[in-house]
């Protein structure tokens, strides 16, 4: 019998893809032969962009590009500012760094838990995260007036202080995190169907992981672990005691449960920051018009979804002159066209969501 | 904060092996493009070094020149190491592809022929875009390049 | 209240011979009324269900649903009907025009047949057929095609994946489905449903046939495409499937027939194994058809409860488990039963 491949295009517009992407699959019947990731639909030319703003105007382009985790977009580009200037930030405003950036990361985690159900078809799941994600976003808008794309810091500190309010919220909301972990793992991780699909489905080995540059979840779910808060420790990460969550087989379930076991640890750092966290000024004295000596610095913060870098080059003017982002989303999604051969459309789906991209970050 | 760039002897080493070597006081080191790929592969193959894992890739326009700017991270040493690369073509920037080396550089290099318009040479696929359209006129992170309705850069 | 639905046919009945139709032309227009009625039924129902569904869904989400649209929200479904007819029916290029349109209305036809041979209670059956299990299995299997028509005349890849999907997984699970009911239709030696039924006055075939029930239940989640076998839809992979091109009221009437189809299964559930319409415990004075409407809904909510917590499955674990796990199951089952009845009858039972 005479049988031939047919290719299916999957996305822009696809309930599964997360946002604008695009996979062109060429199909053995249900079988991927072979795939090729079209990303760019999204793109708005931040970088570009940047280069005709001053250096604080910039920060509000950085939440827009992983909006789910937007604090700590922001982080990675202010860090980058500091570390061009050699500002020394407040002890102070490093914990509340801390202290928002994991409750962004919390809530970036829980959306790509539940968004994950949702691609394997549980869409419950979505609904209960979501549902979580809400405690953890009035968190954050009582710290900085917005939901998602915050801008809450500045080069050299963070705009405002923690508000009064603010701490007996997130005491509470962090005694009730474990339960809603727990609530999840009973949800979806113990369910047998869902082990079915995602257990040794796509699986990465670590020399692959480390040879595409994957980190995040994605690289640490291979057992590689490689977090920046404990390799390369910045801000206050060295005086904070946390695991980092690590995987066995590289599959999909494994990157899956790392980020639940992630938000588990996310809610000890806040904990031990909260306790910690000294009394002080929020803001480095910082010029009003921020002009970075010429030169350039690359920093790196860990994100939600991997290792998030500026590199950033200033000719002395109060513009940059260059910015460019490591985006994690864009990176870990180099190595997808690889990664889907021979899995079945389901399984594209399924590893797609587990790498857990985010459009406005790929594309930039 | 801690300093994970790569121990001065060992810094020494290479300057012995490659002398087109340029040690800046920052540890960034900068490569002649002829020496990229040697360069590239003796990092991440004498295990003293080790720098196993492409973090960044990117480039930069300056008014002379074009520069690639490498970041790699050793994962066994934890060392931290910005190569920077100057093609000072700046009409038909070309510099090899280290695609063969790390996969991880495909998409990056894609990128920044896509936007800043330097071809990536010895690799199949190589150069095509990957954000803007393939009819797209231009690579826009060029400082020449002057979209409409932009602001004046 | 027991023959409240018999006394308004027989009165009927008496009314037309009293004008003096002739007894043939009766049975004609008696046929036609119960046909209608049931086609009344089965939208009532499937409206119902649909704001049902979304009622249930919301509860296991920790959502309300809809609450706005009358009281508690209940005329939702009717206003979704009336928005939905006032769309444009959008017909993509390239499509198979006849088959395209005709399907949505065709997807109607087996659900309005099977309901023919199902007891709603006593003596409250259409068509009383002494082949009842057999007709039904065979137009069950009916709307495959149509789901397979509408994906191939969709001229969508989606649909054709979707339409393709619908084809093998009837194909892997009419088989146990057909063999769980073997196992009753052997205790009880007929394919007459009323029959099977009045068989269930001593004990419910779900005690005597709990793998038969389970195989049925489990096979007529994936006949009726719900999670986790709901692959004909699989929204996360193909969109809609076979559903993806139709808009407006095309595309609500496969949704209903979903649900004629889901309370055809719950039906089945219910006749087969849960003693119908039968009373349990010697409790009738509540009447036999409201008795019956109770098993059915029990039935149907266990449906829906399946259906928001589980997550779907893979088309080739799909095809595993029903050819590796129900297919011997159910022939072990009937090898059993077979054995069981010989044993029963040796000692005398």
């Amino acid at each position: 019998m005479k049988t031939q491949t047919y290719s299916l295009n999957l996305g822009p517009q696809h309930p599964s893809t997360h946002g604008v992407f695009r996979i062109i699959l060429e199909l053995d019947g249900e079988t991927v032969v072979k795939a090729t990731p079209v990303p760019g639909y999204l793109h708005r030319g931040i970088e570009k962009l940047a280069e005709a703003r001053t250096y604080t105007q910039v920060i509000p382009y950085t939440d827009r590009m992983d909006y789910l985790a937007g604090m700590l977009m922001n982080w990675g580009y202010v860090q980058a500012v500091e570390k061009l200037m050699g500002i020394e930030v407040p002890e102070r405003a490093e914990y509340i760094r801390v202290i928002v950036g994991e409750l962004s990361r919390i809530a970036s985690h829980m959306i790509a838990t539940g968004a994950y159900g949702g691609d394997i078809g549980a869409l419950t799941a979505f609904t209960y995260t979501f549902r979580d994600r809400e405690y953890c976003i009035d968190l954050l808008e009582m710290v900085s007036g917005s939901r998602m794309t915050f801008s809450y810091f500045r080069v050299g500190g963070v705009a405002d202080d923690l508000p009064g309010e603010f701490y007996p919220a997130a005491r509470k909301f962090l005694a009730d995190l474990p339960g809603m972990c727990d609530e999840y793992d009973g949800l979806i991780t113990g369910n047998e169907i869902f082990q079915a699909r995602t257990k040794h489905v796509g699986v990465i080995t670590p020399e692959m992981g480390i040879n595409y540059s994957l980190s995040g979840p994605t690289l640490r779910g291979s057992g590689v672990n490689y977090d920046l808060r404990k390799v390369r420790p910045y801000s206050v990460y060295d005086r904070l005691n946390f695991e980092v969550p690590l995987g066995k087989n590289g599959d999909c379930f494994d990157r899956f449960r790392i980020r639940i076991e992630e938000m588990r640890q996310c809610g000890k750092i806040i904990q031990q920051a909260l306790d910690q966290i000294p009394e002080g000024s929020i803001q480095a004295k910082v010029p009003k018009v921020i002009k970075p000596p010429v030169g350039d610095a690359y920093a790196e913060v860990e994100s939600s979804k991997g290792v998030y870098g500026c590199y950033l080059v200033s000719d002395g003017s109060p513009k940059p002159y260059r910015v460019h982002f490591r985006r994690p989303s864009f990176i870990n999604l180099g190595y997808l066209a690889k990664l889907c051969e021979g899995w079945k459309i389901a399984d594209v789906i399924a590893i797609l969501g587990s790498i857990d991209i985010v459009l406005g970050e790929v594309d930039c | 904060m801690a300093d994970y760039s790569i121990p001065a002897d060992l810094m020494e080493a290479l300057k012995n092996k490659f002398p087109g070597l340029e040690i800046q006081e920052n540890r960034d080191v900068i490569v002649p493009a002829a020496d990229l790929i040697p360069f590239m592969s003796e990092i991440k193959d004498n295990q003293d070094y080790a720098m196993d894992f492409l973090t960044n890739l990117t480039g930069a326009d300056y008014k002379d020149r074009f520069e690639m700017v490498y970041n790699l991270v050793s994962m066994t040493h934890g060392y931290t190491l910005m190569v920077k690369v100057r093609i000072e073509d700046k009409e038909k920037p070309e510099i090899p592809s280290l695609c063969p080396i790390w996969g991880g550089a495909n998409w990056q290099e894609r990128e920044i022929y896509d936007l800043m318009g330097i071809v990536f040479t010895g690799y199949t696929g190589h150069p095509t875009r990957i954000f803007l359209d393939d009819n797209f006129q231009g690579h826009p992170l060029r400082k020449d390049f002057q979209w409409q309705g932009g602001r004046e850069a | 209240m027991e023959n409240i639905f018999i006394g308004i046919a027989s009165s009927l009945r008496g009314f037309f011979s009293g004008l003096g139709v002739p007894d043939l032309y009766n049975d004609i227009i008696m046929l036609v009324v119960k046909l209608v009625s049931i086609l009344v039924f089965i939208l009532v129902n499937a409206l119902w269900l649909v704001y049902m569904e979304r009622r249930v869904c919301a509860f296991m989400q920790s959502r309300l649903g809809p609450i706005h649209v009358g009281p508690k929200g209940l005329l939702q479904s009717f206003a979704d009907i009336g928005k939905l007819l006032g769309k444009e029916i959008i017909l993509p290029k390239g499509i198979d025009l006849v088959v395209f349109l005709l399907m949505p209305v065709l997807i109607f036809v087996p659900p309005l047949l099977i309901y023919a041979v199902i007891p709603f209670g006593k003596d409250m059956v259409a068509v009383d057929m002494n082949i009842g299990v057999f007709y039904l299995l065979a137009v069950a299997s009916l709307s495959t095609i149509l789901f397979w028509a509408a994906g191939w005349s969709s001229n969508n890849k989606y649909s054709l994946i979707g339409g393709m999907r619908s084809v093998a997984q009837m194909v892997s699970y009419e088989l146990p489905l057909i063999l769980a009911l073997l196992g009753v239709i052997m205790l009880t030696g007929t394919l007459n449903i009323n029959q099977i039924v009045n068989a269930q006055n001593g004990i419910w075939f779900i005690l005597t046939q709990p793998i038969a029930f389970l195989i049925y239940f489990i096979a007529g989640v994936a006949e009726t495409n719900r999670t986790p076998f709901c692959l004909v839809e699989g929204e996360s992979e193909i969109i809609a499937g076979p559903y993806t091109e139709y808009s407006g009221m095309g595309f609500a009437m496969f949704f209903l027939a979903e649900y004629a189809n889901v309370m055809i299964i719950s039906a089945m559930c219910t006749v087969m194994f849960l003693g119908g319409w039968l009373a349990p415990f010697g409790l009738d004075f509540i009447p036999s058809w409201l008795w019956f409407f109770l098993k059915m809904y029990v039935m149907i909510f266990i449906f829906m409860w399946v259906r928001w917590t589980y997550p779907r499955i893979r088309v080739d674990q799909l095809m595993g488990f029903g050819w590796k796990v129900l297919v011997p199951l159910s022939l072990a089952n009937i090898f059993v039963t077979g054995v069981g009845m010989y044993i029963y009858r040796a000692i005398g039972w």
